[in-house]
């Protein structure tokens, strides 16, 4: 059965139409990866998969592991294994990162049936996944967020990738405002999570991070719908070509 | 339906009376006769066995309050008050004074079973080592109503020489102390509700530690109002010698009722050379229901004298109850190099209206004073913080820090800053910083992506909001904080 399982997905915000007949299949083990241009829809997926206010489905359908994603809040999807990781990651003042880790983590054991974690087993687990990703102690005790450089940021979206342990990832511009050191400490990152009952969606503009998370598949997408798929190949031809094509192929 | 959208729903769905410490104790009052006049006075006193001079100055001040005009600048709207309207002393009929908890009227021992706050088993905490991490010792002297029903661990505050007991106690066997401060700090003819406060109050704690003498113990008052229609007049006197410490705490919650409560409350602290005073309050009362009708008035004047060189006061207050709260903790810096803290979190949901903020009074040479407000609005709630920084023109190098910060949850609520900053001293530095800002449907969605339901994920986002005051409470009451707070915006999000 598919991971994620997208069919016909129509959505709007505020009245425009942003996703126009979308479809996806994602199987389990596998890295897709959706390049397109700007404004073709490619965060407006990411947040409707997640389930963001203002992003209204007018049709379609879209499941995980079978069961209708459209119908659950933001936090029951995630607990069933969605994640998200934020092209902007927002701050919350006041709120220590490790403190905000272990609400979430335990958040999602709870919905999931399982044990929360005792106080030792959390840190250890942390301080194991915060080292891979070269995150010192220091920034899991400053608020979420808050004053992180750009790279601090996005590596933090992928510990807490780390610690949720979702079924199905979706990297929502994971690479920007990230130098070539920052992009592979990241990109390093998610392949140690790269796992046969795992899927990933990385959404890019850029070919560059690809070379570092290498995709099974390419889906290029315009004005609101995959229009072409391929292979890695697909993404070293936008590359050089540009996306000059597609901006009025839907 | 975005969350805000959602947040002002729910907030208008929201039912007040689920209020959790919603329930009357059924216990026999006794009253005096309903209304104000100078027999109500004398019957107090006499209720009191009060010693002839404090029932003059009791009618003094009552004669002060009938000249006075009730105030109408504060940012808060009710219906007008009709004084002669209530009862002004009720008191448990069994109060032959229970020498323990033992004795206690077992429907007394419900109620705070029920608030979570069993006496005996503080007690028994107190005495417990293992237990003892966090705080040694707490001292409870329960008001409840109008009379203080127990004073616990007397005895041990007695070897440290601190006195601890109630004011009407401390009037009889003390009368040398109480002359000396009581009104030294708020004055009888301060204000209408403090004159009020002066003329009618029931009971409340008198705190005394002598001399270079750290209490032993935080000291610890839980009252709630009770019986209908009973204004409710706390009077508390703290005094810490030269070079003492003393660390009270006050918290409190009330049965919910359709009539209105009246609290006028008077708490006088003085600290004299050297001498450190903190003072932590928990404010639960009932606010109302769905419509904001029934919640208590809260009409206080707090007031702390750093009357000697180098002492301290601290005001930590979490205000997270009453239908008004009009409230001003301050300090007055007498003493030269002496300090004032205020740190406040007030919570206004429904239709609740606060009022509060301090006043940093420099006098002294080399005085500072800090001051961290964090106000929380949600439902068609309005919550104004108002301060007053001042510099008299003998206070060299006096310094202050405020900051206010405003956090919004909805938009039919509001939040308001008035700082009113004073300085005749040219050495004097004031800082002010003020923020307004909103719970954002980003940061409740980011939050929900990583699991967080809408309740926790504002929990949390709450909670970072109000960090910077909450770890100036002491332990125990930081964790009761932390509850009230998760309470008090239940309902508040979708």
């Amino acid at each position: 059965m598919a991971l994620l399982e997208v069919k016909d997905l129509h959505a709007r915000v505020e009245e425009k139409e942003i996703l126009r007949g979308l479809n996806l299949t994602i199987n389990p083990g596998e890295v897709h990866a959706i390049m397109g241009p700007n404004g073709s829809g490619k965060s407006t997926l990411s947040y409707v998969l997640a389930g963001k206010d203002d992003y209204e489905v007018t049709g379609g359908s879209a499941t995980l592991d079978g069961e209708d994603l459209l119908e659950l809040e933001p936090d029951e999807r995630a607990a069933k294994g969605l994640f998200l990781a934020f092209q902007y990651p927002i701050e919350i003042p006041g709120v220590a990162s490790m403190t905000f880790l272990r609400t979430a983590v335990n958040s999602v054991r709870k919905k999931r049936g399982e044990e929360e974690l005792s106080t030792p087993d959390f840190l250890r687990l942390v301080r194991e996944r915060a080292k891979e990703l070269n995150i010192k102690d220091d920034m899991l005790k400053r608020p979420v967020n808050v004053g992180f450089s750009g790279g601090e940021k996005k590596r933090n979206e992928i510990l807490q990738m780390a610690l949720l342990e979702p079924k199905m990832c979706v990297l929502d511009e994971t690479d920007s405002g990230l130098d070539i050191d920052a992009l592979k400490i990241v990109a390093d990152g998610v392949n140690r999570l790269r796992a046969k009952n795992r899927g990933f969606l990385v959404i890019t503009h850029y070919q560059r991070l690809l070379d570092h998370i290498v995709p099974d598949v390419v889906h290029v997408m315009a004005r609101g719908k995959i229009v072409r798929t391929g292979g890695p190949e697909l993404a070293h031809e936008l590359e050089a070509k540009g996306y000059a094509g597609y901006e009025n192929a839907a | 339906m975005p969350a805000v959208q959602e947040t002002v729903e729910r907030v208008k769905s929201i039912d007040v009376d689920q209020y959790k410490y919603g329930f009357e104790t059924k216990i026999e009052v006794e009253k005096a006769p309903k209304g104000l006049d100078e027999s109500t006075v004398r019957f107090i006193s006499a209720k009191k066995n009060e010693p002839e001079w404090m029932l003059e100055w009791r009618l003094e001040a009552f004669r002060r309050w009938k000249t006075m005009q009730e105030p109408e600048w504060a940012r808060v709207h009710y219906q007008k008050i009709d004084y002669q309207d209530l009862y002004y002393y009720a008191a448990p009929k069994k109060q032959a004074g229970p020498k323990s908890l033992d004795e206690l009227d077992p429907e007394i021992l419900e109620t705070y079973k029920k608030l979570g706050i069993p006496l005996q088993e503080q007690e028994i905490l107190a005495g417990v080592a293992e237990e003892n991490r966090v705080y040694s010792k707490v001292a409870v002297d329960a008001v409840f109503d109008s009379v203080s029903v127990v004073t616990t661990f007397k005895e041990e505050l007695k070897k440290a020489g601190v006195l601890f007991m109630s004011i009407s106690e401390a009037i009889r066997e003390h009368p040398e102390l109480v002359k000396k401060y009581l009104g030294s700090v708020v004055p009888v003819t301060d204000n209408f509700f403090a004159t009020l406060n002066s003329a009618v109050f029931s009971d409340g704690s008198f705190v005394y530690v002598p001399k270079g003498v750290r209490c032993p113990m935080e000291l610890s008052t839980y009252f709630r109002i009770n019986e209908k229609q009973t204004g409710q007049f706390e009077r508390t006197l703290i005094i810490a010698d030269e070079g003492a410490y003393v660390s009270y705490l006050e918290g409190c919650t009330a049965p919910s009722r359709d009539e209105n409560q009246l609290h006028a409350a008077v708490v006088e602290l003085v600290a004299l050379d050297n001498a450190e005073i903190k003072y932590s309050t928990v404010q639960n009362w009932y606010p109302g229901d769905a419509q904001g009708k029934g919640g208590v008035y809260n009409f206080v004047t707090k007031r702390g004298d750093c009357r000697g060189n180098g002492s301290k006061i601290s005001w930590t207050q979490v205000e997270t109850g009453s239908a008004i709260t009009w409230k001003y903790p301050s300090c007055i810096l007498r003493g030269d190099n002496s300090q004032g803290e205020f740190y406040s979190i007030a919570i206004s949901n429904g239709h609740q209206q606060v009022d509060s903020g301090t006043k940093m009074i420099h006098l002294g040479k080399n005085t500072s004073s800090r001051i961290i407000s964090k106000g929380i609005a949600a439902g068609v709630s309005q919550n104004t913080y108002r301060g007053q920084v001042s510099a008299h023109r003998k206070a060299t190098n006096a310094r202050n820090f405020t900051n206010c910060d405003s956090l919004l949850i909805g938009d039919k609520c509001g939040a308001h800053t008035t700082p009113y900053i004073e300085a005749k001293s040219s050495s004097a530095v004031f800082e002010h910083e003020a923020t307004t800002s909103k719970i954002s449907d980003d940061m409740l969605f980011y939050c929900r992506q990583r699991g967080l339901s809408a309740e926790e994920a504002v929990a949390l986002v709450v909670n970072g909001f109000v960090k910077d005051v909450l770890q100036h409470l002491p332990m125990e009451f930081a964790v009761e904080a932390q509850k009230l707070i998760a309470i008090s915006l239940e309902g508040s999000v979708g």
